[in-house]
């Protein structure tokens, strides 16, 4: 699935996703989010609209 | 056939109609039939809505949809003709939606529209010297919940807020759920035909603004650009302005509620994404057809049946939100169903919630006594609008 640019992710945990400049596209700004971010990381990932992030 | 037909009426201004909150207790899917006598589907869980929403087997497109309404109903001949206007992406499906989105998705980050919000407080505070000049009383609509956004979205476009009048009142036209198939139809034409005619202006003499940006950019022709900014000057307005008179009429109508999100200011985010959930004021559709058999929680839908999503009802679903019928904004209310789902999820949601968010927090802060003009029965609801809200709120402070 392909991202939106809805900008749930960044809402949710801002210290994990951001969006490009220019086309407003997810972008991911650490791949291994410490611990205590885990839940709110979750939560990205059922809030995104397109279904477009997920946890491996 | 069902029985059922699409639920219009609502025994409490605020509160979806009975007749859905009943149906909700039952199951998440109901049998109904359209306005054309289609057999098709009534949505109206939280987990089916999103589920539906989210389904790359649903198809937006107008043309094999079935209207739940009697008034949009097409007859034979226009319902050949029809097709969807280049660049009305909302009833796209991908690829060809995914082409539109992705030009204009970086104009709405969060970033950028962080950047908006010293403008956003600017136009809300010369709103709010604006009512005070003029009143008390004043109607809360006029003054404030339609001018902000329009302000916005009108400055952000590059559109002449001075035009207005060449669109607003066709807006309403379109928004009215009188309105029929071809009067809809000849207030579309008009708003394009005034918004192709910006868009050759704009070609000769650019501006610093997201429609001449497009311009520049050259991926589209004058048609979809018309079509483009049809979408986003008609979402910008209708929109929000009922958000913000429907959710204040909410909170004066809920005193305690009002209290806390003007006692405490950091309530205000999280308040209006509670009346982003509990007003959903996108209140008869969306609809989706199904282009391939799906089932959606254990039901099976067949291609070429629509599917009505009642939001209002899916966003009080018990199983999602206790006690959802009760606004109180300082609930958990992640999920909520507001801004849709999937890949149609309002694409300026975010210049929507920095709207909110400032509106509310400084017509509480100016405004503390803030109280309605007339008794609540007599607030005009917009139930005969395909946007819920109020027609005018009389207030007094």
């Amino acid at each position: 699935m392909v991202c939106i640019g809805a900008g749930m992710c960044v809402l949710t945990v801002p210290k994990v996703f951001d969006q490009s400049e220019d086309e407003g596209i997810v972008v991911l700004l650490q791949d291994e989010p410490p611990q205590e971010l885990e839940e709110a990381v979750r939560r990205a990932v059922t809030l995104c609209p397109s279904g477009a992030i997920s946890i491996s | 056939m069902s029985e059922l037909t699409m639920p219009m009426t609502r025994q409490r201004p605020l509160d979806p109609p009975e007749e859905v909150t009943r149906l909700r207790q039952g199951a998440e899917i109901h049998r109904m039939t359209f306005a054309d006598g289609h057999l098709g589907w009534l949505v109206t869980g939280h987990a089916a809505a999103r589920a539906v929403l989210a389904h790359p087997h649903f198809s937006n497109r107008p043309e094999i949809s079935h209207p739940p309404l009697g008034s949009r109903l097409m007859s034979r001949e226009l319902r050949e003709e029809f097709k969807v206007p280049p660049g009305f992406f909302l009833r796209m499906d991908a690829p060809e939606h995914t082409r539109y989105r992705r030009l204009l998705t970086g104009q709405f980050t969060v970033r950028r529209m962080k950047m908006l919000e010293p403008r956003i407080e600017e136009i809300t505070a010369a709103r709010l010297d604006a009512m005070e000049a003029a009143g008390p009383p004043v109607d809360l609509v006029q003054e404030f919940a339609l001018p902000i956004p329009s302000l916005v979205i009108c400055e952000l476009l590059g559109v002449p807020y001075e035009d207005r009048d060449q669109f607003q009142v066709d807006t309403k036209v379109l928004a009215s759920l009188e309105s029929g198939v071809e009067e809809a139809w000849g207030a579309l034409g008009r708003i394009s035909a005034y918004l192709y005619g910006l868009i050759q202006r704009k070609r000769a003499k650019p501006g610093d603004d997201l429609l001449s940006g497009l311009l520049e950019g050259g991926e589209l022709s004058d048609d979809e650009l018309t079509g483009v900014a049809f979408l986003l000057l008609v979402a910008g307005h209708e929109t929000t302005a009922n958000m913000l008179g429907l959710g204040t009429y909410a909170l004066l109508t809920n005193p305690d509620q009002l209290a806390a999100m003007r006692d405490d200011p950091s309530v205000v985010d999280n308040g209006v994404e509670e009346l982003m959930r509990y007003l959903t004021i996108i209140h008869l559709g969306p609809v989706r057809t199904a282009v391939e058999d799906v089932e959606i929680e254990g039901t099976l839908i067949k291609a070429g049946e629509t599917v009505a999503l009642h939001l209002p009802a899916a966003n009080r679903d018990p199983s999602r939100y206790a006690d959802g019928d009760r606004l109180d904004v300082t609930r958990p209310v992640t999920g909520h169903l507001g801004f849709g789902h999937g890949i149609h999820q309002c694409l300026g949601q975010q210049l929507a919630r920095a709207e909110m968010r400032i509106a509310y927090a400084a017509l509480l802060r100016r405004l503390p006594g803030l109280r309605l003009a007339v008794t609540p029965e007599e607030v005009p609801m917009r139930s005969d609008m395909s946007i819920y809200g109020v027609h005018r709120l009389p207030v007094t402070w």
